[in-house]
């Protein structure tokens, strides 16, 4: 052995280090390859031997080689043996190895879970940090779940160093984990105000990028990171609390107005620009969400934009670019101000540098007016005529593009002058975007229909000249134009001046070089100008027949060479045609008259479609779309084809329009009129507007076009190009003239006033006075008629950061405070029934986050454990636990309800309290909007994240959770379910195997029962009372924290047409049990219920009532009064109720170990009774299930149809239940140590029998 | 969040790369050399930030770089980070890399790449800034340089002599050549 380690120590020496490896790459530059490929060989020598030193060496060359691009995944088993080294200095090498190649795939990844354990625990801070570095970068989810308990402790670790990696790594631990956000953010908002400022600014690190993703569920925080704002000298902590409260207040108008003014205070003071710089931002995204008219603001915008521009006009090219960027901001809810500073930014379209010239052009965006649209845009032609580098080059095509076609083209007032513009951007040489140009061209030639004279004439001569366009091959991506030439063109060959000159070029044999797709676009309209021509023809003078004949001998010469073609499509196209022109040939020698009937091959108009239109209709009714239409689907059947069968109707038209019919011309008449009556019927079908349902050759409506004529015969610079310019000269005149007569109009009082036409023509004017050349009826993109105008169809689904969309103010139940644990690692927690749960809903988790709104049943599942460790933790936890039952409670509440109830102090109110005392006060009106976002937030409050989180508790902090979730499912109409899942023993044998020294008491039982058929949905809301306003339910629970406390949760819903205000809660209060009220309220006094109720809406809100005994049930009288509001008259009514308190509702679910369970029975301090069920028919495992639902208890063991149950009071009773069933007969056997109160629990557990 | 840092040399050469989110080594390759495209044909006085990376990223990232001597530093970073905080943080890591080196040059990142690596994760940690403050980012490195030499480092003294046995047939080495003005100071930007 020792010879060996001597000999290994030899070998060392002649191995190569980094160093070497380095030196000898750049030794060998002409054979490098070859050179590491032997260096590779030597690594894989050295990877054999046994020597840890020669293995580290080796995996830290292999570093170095990932680096140059080199794959080294086939060492990773290697890398996991470096890691695991003792040493410090081998260790460090192995997990940086690991972070640079190990990746979610990697698989060895799963060995080094008891490693990263081992080294997280390690007494030396070092080894803790290189594993949280290292961790950190290559995290996977079950590395999360593993490890998440173990970080979670190592953010409280004594060292600071150790304590912010901890923290930053959460983050990732989140992300890949989300079940761990909730038991952990607690501790990690106590990081907020660690004492450490590194540790301080890591946790505003992770929950700003948390708040990023989610802000809404970080409102609460917001004093807090006030407090944070106003105190912290750190620029990095400052930054990102200012980049947080940017995202916060789209969200809370309130909180914006808050911050203001301490934002206007850093903007003066601060020397740092990085800071001042993000004031300004977070400036404007409070204005952006306080825009709609706060004048008192203007101040504010003025020194933000008057800050920007010193940014701008500064030397540094990167306060420049970024105050360029914040202006593009601003731009959006108040362009006015921004465009006071326009010359300072059409300056920075001339600076050298790029990407100031880029953010320059976003910013002209917003900055176009109806008077300065063209002047820009001919100032962005010249750059595109200088801009060397196609890059930018297309950067300014597609902003000019952007710029005209901005909302429905609003801007432009002379579509003359756009058409020629988008001409002339043809003549750019290798573009990409020659697609745009061409979809702008159709787009414009479609929507604007007084355009499409001067348009087609226009394309007929880029026709014409396309040899210009595809002259080159580079020049290939702007050929896409001549499909919308060819196109526009064809479809509107009655605008034509020569169409048989266009039709020849269509034909000519360059032609096919062009793209497929563009062929056969070519090819299908010279069939349209054919048929144009045809019918022309044969109106006209009989002479001219001779054209015909011509033309006809044309098509016949050159389409030969489009049968030819390679691309099915143009092959297609080109011999359909050609048969066509044959046939027609053939009729028109016997002298009979086809041009009316080959036009009607064209016949009809195309509408432009919105590009949401077909995902817009809706479903009708009775229409299930996953149903088979045919039974028996036949394996062959691909799943596509279905909705084509459904929608064949729609797509009918379509077809055909292309489709070149053998049948005879009357046929298709007759099937064009049936088709026709069929579509008028038809609510799917897209109908046309009623101009474009005139023929083909009806003119479209120009002549109710006031404006002046544009002269086309003005000659053209290039030929075929017309110059945009001097559009621009003529539209200047007309507005002068315009001007001019608008004078005399006013000076005769009112002209006719025309209203304007058509629907996309466009917004008030009133800074301009300029009226558009073309009163332009732009035809609107058709959507179908009943299509639903929600726009959230842009929401990714797969958005990992969905996933972490948890509700955080929620209070935690105990049984989450400590995240699960899989028990087949040696952990000193025992293991529990929960485990085999936990893990197999994590698999499922992902899949059911985003079913949640659709989840009928509120899955739920209780588990306990028992853990060596909790008393511990239970004691950090205390004073955590001490703020947060009551915050978390009333900060749940600002989800649901507009503002907290005044009954309970914490800190949703004081988050209310907070911004309320915003310097301007809250006008009432903005009492609504917390709420309006409410139901936004309220399907995501995560009704599962509760049980999604496997417990882990202790009998006496455990506080239910269910009730929690009835409660938000309730307002969901969804019925929580109890599903319990059975508890694999088998497995749980296994680990005890495994791990005989984790305290092994296994004797752990819990809910057992696996069920198919579901239990009836229970609530735990019970009717309080209702009249013909106002319905009340009623919850009662227990409070975990205070032994003497009970919270009523009533759900108001109001019923009537009015809104409910002013509504007033009072009960008589009794010797035992009394209503909490505000501070300084007299004991009669009533309590507000801290929200109003539109008509149809309900809400929550809660009471608090002190309880002294709770042996006996109590019944309270009390009464709501309220004032119902309608449109014409507003009345006070109140409604009486009686409040029952039962004595299951001072139960709280506890879960209980059999062995505690069992001592508890043998201590012998339990007194007994008993009570007998009889006539029971439902399943045991509904029973049981029905008692934890309703009397808060929880199964500590089942064994076939015997139970033990389990519960404690508020004031820590035990209650103990053995229930047996036997032939619909169960009996229960109950031990408590308070009689009288068991007697109730019993009588009431009968009763709930009863009346089942 | 940083998406990615990267170092490299005026020829596109890496010296360092550091990735916080998975690619395969040739993605890699491809992204140094887009990058590397994109930044070296900026003059030296123009912005530090570049948008249009389409390897890395998508809109939500930017490039933040700086350029020192023969050294290209680039951060990948996205929206929540502060662009003008980055700069300093690139200045903040070079100027330690400065200390730990003392005078760094390029070869220093060549030769001692797993130094550079050890310092960096001083500095940013997954992706997320960890610590600012130099002195402390110097203090940790040194101790962690400490604890490696009390254990005896990687390769001890007779390795050392050995390669340079190894060398002595080989070119001379290239003599070490100063990155120059690597204290640069951030205009108009006062230190964190």
């Amino acid at each position: 052995m020792a010879l060996k380690i001597v000999k290994g120590s030899i070998d060392r020496i002649f191995d190569k280090n980094l160093q070497d490896l380095v030196r000898g790459i750049r030794n060998h530059k002409e054979e490098e390859a070859k050179y590491i490929s032997t260096c590779i060989d030597e690594i894989k020598q050295e990877l054999k031997q046994d020597n840890i030193a020669v293995k580290a060496n080796a995996v830290c060359k292999l570093t170095y080689l990932q680096m140059l691009g080199y794959d080294v995944s086939w060492a990773a088993f290697n890398i996991v043996e470096v890691m695991s080294s003792s040493k410090f200095t081998y260790k460090r090498i192995g997990y940086i190895a690991a972070s640079q190649c190990f990746h979610e795939g990697t698989d060895v990844i799963m060995l080094t879970t008891n490693q990263i354990r081992k080294d997280l625990s390690s007494p030396s801070q070092y080894d803790t940090g290189v594993a949280l570095t290292g961790l950190s970068c290559f995290v996977t989810p079950d590395l999360a779940r593993d490890l998440a308990n173990d970080i979670m402790t190592l953010m409280s670790h004594t060292k600071p160093y150790i304590r912010k990696k901890a923290v930053l790594i959460m983050y990732k631990v989140f992300l890949k984990y989300p079940e761990s956000l909730r038991p952990a953010f607690p501790r990690l908002k106590e990081k907020l105000e660690d004492p450490d400022p590194g540790v301080q600014s890591a946790a505003v690190n992770v929950i700003c990028e948390l708040a990023r993703r989610n802000p809404k569920n970080y409102l609460s925080l917001a004093p807090l990171f006030f407090k944070l704002m106003t105190s912290s000298t750190n620029n990095w902590v400052l930054i990102k609390i200012i980049k947080l409260f940017g995202a916060l207040t789209p969200l809370e108008p309130r909180l914006g107005k808050k911050l203001i003014e301490p934002l206007t205070n850093l903007i003066h003071s601060t020397s740092a620009m990085s800071l001042l710089y993000e004031c300004v931002n977070t400036v404007i995204a409070v204005l952006i969400s306080l825009s709609s008219g706060m004048p008192n603001h203007s101040a504010s915008i003025q020194l933000c934009v008057q800050k920007l521009r010193i940014l701008i006009e500064d030397s540094d090219q990167n306060l420049k670019y970024l105050g360029l960027l914040a202006m593009s901001k601003i731009l959006k809810t108040h362009p006015k101000s921004v465009q006071s500073h326009k010359d300072l930014i059409l300056l920075c379209l001339d600076d050298k540098d790029e990407s100031i010239r880029l953010r320059a052009l976003d910013l002209l965006y917003g900055m176009v007016s109806k008077k300065n649209l063209m002047e820009i845009v001919k100032k962005l032609m010249l750059h595109v005529d200088k801009a060397e580098g196609t890059t930018y080059r297309d950067e300014l095509l597609t902003k000019i593009i952007d710029i005209c076609s901005q909302s429905n083209y609003q801007y432009i007032t002379n579509f003359e002058w756009y058409v020629s513009i988008l001409v002339e951007l043809t003549r750019l040489e290798g573009t990409r975007h020659g697609h745009l140009i061409a979809s702008q061209m159709l787009d414009v030639s479609i929507r604007v229909k007084a355009i499409r004279a001067f348009a087609v004439a226009q394309m007929a001569t880029l026709l014409d000249n396309a040899h210009l366009l595809t002259g080159n091959a580079q020049r290939n991506g702007i050929c896409e134009v001549l499909y919308a030439a060819a196109w526009i063109c064809g479809e509107f060959s009655e605008h034509l001046e020569d169409p048989v000159q266009t039709l020849e070029a269509l034909l000519r044999p360059r032609v096919s070089t062009l793209p497929g797709h563009i062929q056969a676009v070519y090819m299908q309209n010279a069939a349209k100008l054919f048929a144009a021509v045809l019918c022309g023809q044969e109106g006209g003078a009989p002479a001219s027949s001779e054209t015909a004949q011509e033309i006809s001998q044309l098509l016949i010469d050159r389409l030969p060479l489009f049968v030819q073609s390679a691309d099915l499509e143009v092959q297609e196209r080109a011999s359909c045609v050609l048969q066509l022109v044959k046939y027609i040939q053939k009729l028109r020698l016997k002298e009979v008259q086809v041009g009316e009937e080959v036009t009607a091959l064209f016949s009809g108009e195309l509408n432009p479609v919105a590009p949401k239109a077909q995902k817009k209709v809706p479903v009708p009714e009775g229409l299930d779309l996953d149903a088979w239409i045919n039974e028996a689907p036949s394996e062959s059947e691909s799943e596509d084809e279905k909705p084509r069968a459904v929608f064949t109707e729609e797509e009918e038209p379509r077809y055909t329009r292309t489709r070149h019919p053998e049948a005879d011309e009357k046929e298709l008449a007759k099937r064009r009129e049936a088709r026709k009556k069929e579509q008028a019927n038809n609510p799917f079908y897209i109908k046309a507007s009623p101009t474009s349902q005139k023929g083909y050759q009806d003119a479209p409506g120009v002549e109710h076009i006031p404006v002046v004529q544009i002269d086309l015969s003005v000659p053209l610079k290039v030929p075929g190009m017309s110059s945009s310019d001097q559009y621009v000269k003529m539209e200047e005149e007309r507005r002068q003239k315009n001007k001019a007569e608008k004078k005399k109009k006013d000076k005769k009082k009112k002209g006719d006033k025309r209203g304007r036409r058509g629907r996309g023509d466009l917004g008030p004017e009133s800074e301009e006075d300029i009226t558009p050349a073309h009163m332009v009826d732009i035809v609107t993109e058709e959507m179908p008629e009943n299509a639903l105008p929600s726009d959230d169809d842009d929401k990714d689904p797969n958005d990992p950061y969905r996933a972490l969309d948890i509700d955080l103010d929620r209070p935690l139940a105990d049984s989450e405070k400590k995240l699960p644990v899989r028990t087949h690692r040696p952990l000193e927690s025992p293991k529990s029934p929960g485990d085999e749960e936990g893990r197999g809903r994590v698999l499922e988790e992902p899949k059911k986050k985003g079913k949640k709104d659709k989840r009928e049943n509120v899955k739920e599942e209780k588990k306990e454990r028992k853990k060596s460790k909790e008393d511990k933790k239970k004691k950090k936890h205390k004073h955590e636990r001490g703020e947060e039952p009551g915050e978390a409670d009333q900060s749940g509440e600002l989800t649901e309800a507009a503002a907290p109830p005044s009954s309970t102090a914490g800190e949703a109110s004081d988050l209310d309290f907070w911004l309320s005392s915003a310097p301007t006060g809250p006008p009432k009106t903005q009492e609504a909007e917390p709420a309006a976002a409410a139901p936004g937030s309220a399907p995501k409050t995560t009704p599962d994240s509760a049980p999604g989180l496997a417990p882990a508790s202790e009998p006496e902090e455990s506080k239910d959770t269910e009730p929690e979730e009835a409660k938000s499912s309730k307002h969901k109409k969804k019925k929580p379910k109890r599903e319990k899942e059975k508890k694999k023993k088998k497995k749980h044998h296994h680990h005890h195997h495994h791990h005989g020294d984790a305290g092994g008491d296994e004797s752990v039982q819990n809910g057992t029962v696996e069920e198919e058929e579901p239990l009836c949905p229970m609530s735990n809301y019970i009717l309080l009372a209702e009249n013909s306003y106002i319905k009340m339910m009623c919850d009662i629970q227990g409070n975990l924290q205070d032994g003497s406390q009970v919270v009523v949760s009533i759900i108001f819903e109001n019923k009537s047409d009015g809104f409910l205000k002013s509504m007033e809660f009072n009960v008589l209060d009794s010797l035992n049990t009394k209503l909490q009220r505000p501070e300084g309220a007299g004991p009669h006094d009533c309590v507000t219920v801290p929200f109003q109720l539109p008509p149809g809406v309900s809400n929550e809100a809660r009471f608090v009532f002190s309880v002294q005994s709770i042996v006996m049930p109590q019944k309270l009288k009390g009464t709501i009064t309220f004032i119902v509001k309608s449109e014409d008259s507003s009345t006070h009514e109140k409604l009486d109720f009686k409040l029952h308190f039962t004595c299951s509702s001072y139960l709280i679910t506890t879960p209980c170990y059999s062995d505690a369970y069992a001592k508890l029975l043998e201590s012998g301090d339990l007194k007994g009774s008993s009570v007998r069920l009889e006539g029971i028919s439902m399943p045991f495992h509904h029973l049981l299930a029905m008692i934890c639902f309703h009397h808060h208890f929880s199964v500590v063991e089942r064994i076939d149809s015997c139970a033990s149950m389990y519960s404690r009071s508020i004031q820590g009773h035990h209650v103990c239940l053995l229930v047996k069933t036997v032939d619909q007969t169960v009996s229960i056997d109950a031990k408590c140590d308070e009689s009288s109160l068991l007697g109730n629990v019993l009588d009431e557990i009968k009763l709930t029998f009863s009346q089942c | 969040m940083i998406k990615a840092i990267l170092i490299f040399n005026n020829h596109g050469k890496p010296r360092l790369i550091r990735f916080y989110q998975y690619f395969a080594e040739d993605m890699q390759q491809q992204i140094i050399r887009e990058t590397f495209h994109l930044v070296s044909k900026r003059d030296d006085n123009v912005c530090n930030f570049l948008e249009g990376g389409s390897l890395i990223g998508g809109s939500d990232y930017k490039l933040i770089y700086r350029h020192y001597a023969t050294l290209y530093f680039v951060f990948c970073v996205d929206s929540s980070e502060s662009e003008l905080g980055i700069l300093d943080l690139i200045q903040v890591f070079v100027e330690t890399l400065d200390k730990c080196f003392e005078n760094v040059c390029e070869l220093d990142l060549i030769f001692h790449m797993d130094k550079v690596h050890y310092i960096l994760q001083e500095v940013v940690m997954g992706g997320m800034v960890l610590e600012t403050n130099m002195n402390e980012i110097v203090a940790q490195v040194e101790l962690q340089t400490r604890m490696e030499k009390s254990e005896g480092g990687l390769s001890a003294a007779p390795a050392r002599a050995v390669s340079a046995v190894k060398n002595m047939n080989l070119p001379e080495i290239p003599r070490n050549i100063n990155i120059g003005d690597i204290n640069i100071k951030v205009p108009n930007l006062s230190p964190f």
